[in-house]
């Protein structure tokens, strides 16, 4: 959800200068509501607008205008829609696999060739999971802490969360453990929050972002 | 190990490791000094049977013994405590827990140290009800206590309330012929003006090990100087040692295990014959060695670090990979036992294991000798 509120704004903006420069009529404007000399004119969110005279000019400039202001207000309204940039400046976040070598070739998801925006998609998408990981790693809150502690305060940059050494016989189990079942274990003692349920979202991105950040380290099962 | 000239029965290590404590300790009590040394050599010799010869027991009998040298030899005993990174009690009262137990250790050692030196990282956060109630546990304190400053106890007043608390962050003193410096090597440049940060944004951002929106460390130009003129009538004869929180050298900057101009405090300090650095904040056994100058890092009562994936000293041998099933482990306090010479036995009295010895002759021989007991699990 998070995701497609940044991108949505993002791809209207770059819509709504362009109508502006080709001298047609702005998008999203409203035919029934003309108030006196001006027209309202709306974000893709279909919530935020702005009052645009009638008379002003029908140029690139004016249209930019225009849309920095609706982003102004959407930004004003959600302050973290920088949440990514934001973690990965913060955490560095490692990113995944270069898959460039293959635009050209083969097949893609469905037919043709691979392109760049497939490997941008896969990329984007995989990064971004493990980019929310490192959120929710980072932050007591989010992990449901009752005692503000969180997995980075032990791990920094996930160290010594060893992801390559998953599944293992863990003693302390008395099971064999996969990395998930350490990850809750964590989360219910050091962390005195509640146990995650394998798909919820949260653990999807925690072990996203752990094996992230060990990205290179050969797969050793059963490692002590 | 052999009692009586008779083999045992067959008893687990923490069994036989609890029983040499208990005889220690109860042969210890109203002992004049010279039983006193039978008893402490007789138990580092049954330790040393039992193959533990590099773990000696963290309590100061053991360490006071190795003093039989000439009179007049100044040997003394400080402790210290660091990195508690205290939340308020209604936030997390496990901190405060692990707080108040090495308290008790501390207040438990007989004969008492000379002092205790607190490492920095009282608080979590930097509030005020943090330090207040960090200030108010370390009042139970027996011994005097000397404080040095972190980065958790800074960003959020900038140093205010901890100022108020304990007075200046960079001074120096002396005791039983040693030059003492506490430095604050934790100074950040300002890295929050242009992004709009508050206070709680700012400390936040620090707190983070791993948050590269921050500065990186370092004592600065201002403090050097203080550090120069500070040591302009200190003769190169007289040992030193020196508190900093980071570490006074370069390890990983990724997680300011790192001071910016290490390389200009160690100039400053070279010319001097003995040199030892106390650092905080890596909650770790950490050892190195730079020309004339020792560094020892302290452990945190809070939670441990993992050692960083680069820049490790080579003569740093590891602590045991920290259990995550045991909530100390990792943790604890020591003891310094400074020889006459003024160079240092670092003692790290790690909870639930073993303490760790890291001796003055094991840096001088350059890790040649007297090499500590190194870990079955070591970091990933």
């Amino acid at each position: 959800m998070k995701n497609l509120n940044v991108l949505a704004p993002i791809l209207l903006s770059s819509m709504l200068a362009a109508a502006a420069d080709s001298q047609t009529a702005s998008p999203q404007q409203s035919p029934t509501t003309p108030t006196g000399g001006s027209k309202t004119v709306k974000l893709c969110d279909n919530k935020t607008t702005v009052q645009v005279p009638n008379d002003a000019p029908k140029t690139r400039a004016e249209g930019q205008k225009i849309s920095d202001a609706l982003m102004a207000q959407w930004k004003e309204a959600n302050p973290k829609s920088n949440w990514e940039q934001a973690e990965i400046e913060a955490h560095q976040v490692v990113s995944p696999a270069d898959n460039t070598k293959l635009i050209g070739t083969g097949q893609s998801a469905t037919y043709g060739t691979v392109t760049p925006q497939d490997v941008q998609v896969w990329k984007n998408e995989t990064y971004k999971m493990a980019v929310y990981g490192s959120t929710v790693f980072h932050s007591g809150d989010e992990l449901g802490s009752e005692i503000a502690v969180s997995c980075d305060m032990c791990h920094p940059r996930a160290a010594n969360t060893h992801p390559e050494s998953y599944p293992k016989f863990q003693p302390q189990l008395g099971r064999v453990a996969l990395l998930r079942d350490m990850i809750n274990w964590c989360i219910e003692h050091p962390v005195r929050g509640k146990v995650l349920a394998p798909d919820d979202p949260k653990m999807r991105a925690l072990e996203a972002y752990i094996i992230a950040q060990r990205k290179g380290i050969p797969l050793d099962y059963g490692k002590r | 190990m052999k009692e009586n000239g008779k083999i045992p029965h067959i008893k687990s290590v923490e069994t036989r490791h609890l029983e040499e404590r208990e005889r220690l300790f109860s042969g210890l009590k109203a002992l004049d000094r010279r039983t006193f040394l039978k008893v402490s050599t007789g138990a580092a010799a049954a330790a040393a049977a039992a193959g533990v010869s590099n773990h000696f027991h963290s309590f100061l009998p053991v360490n006071v013994a190795y003093g039989a040298e000439g009179a007049g030899a100044q040997r003394f005993t400080f402790a210290y405590i660091s990195d508690s990174h205290l939340y308020v009690k209604k936030t997390n009262e496990r901190f405060v827990r692990q707080l108040l137990r090495a308290v008790d250790d501390i207040n438990r050692l007989d004969p008492q140290p000379d002092f205790v030196f607190y490492g920095g990282d009282l608080a979590q956060l930097g509030r005020k009800e943090e330090l207040d109630l960090g200030a108010q546990i370390l009042k139970s304190i027996k011994a005097p206590v000397h404080m040095m400053a972190g980065e958790h106890d800074w960003y959020f007043d900038m140093g205010q309330r901890w100022n108020e608390l304990f007075g200046a962050q960079t001074y120096s003193f002396d005791h039983k012929g040693i030059h003492f410096v506490v430095l604050m090597s934790v100074v950040e440049k300002d890295f929050w003006s242009s992004r709009g940060m508050s206070p709680a944004e700012r400390m936040h951002t620090v707190a983070g090990l791993d948050n590269a929106v921050q500065s990186a460390f370092e004592v600065g130009a201002p403090q050097r100087e203080w550090l120069r003129k500070d040591l302009e009538k200190v003769p190169t004869s007289t040992p030193l040692i020196v508190f900093s929180h980071s570490p006074l050298y370069k390890l990983y900057r990724p997680w300011n295990f790192w001071t910016d101009d290490a390389e200009d405090v160690q100039a400053i300090l070279q010319r001097f014959d003995r040199v030892t650095v106390l650092h905080g904040h890596t909650h770790q056994v950490l050892t190195n060695r730079i020309g004339n100058i020792q560094f020892h890092g302290m452990l945190s009562t809070a939670w441990p670090w993992p050692y960083a994936p680069q820049g490790l000293p080579a003569l740093t041998v590891q602590m045991n990979r920290p259990n995550p099933f045991d909530s100390n482990d990792g943790l604890g306090d020591g003891s310094v036992s400074v020889h006459p010479d003024g160079l240092v036995d670092k003692l790290y009295n790690l909870w639930n294991r073993n303490p760790m010895q890291v001796k003055a002759s094991y840096l001088t021989s350059g890790g040649k000798s007297d090499i500590p007991v190194a870990p079955t699990l070591a970091s990933y």
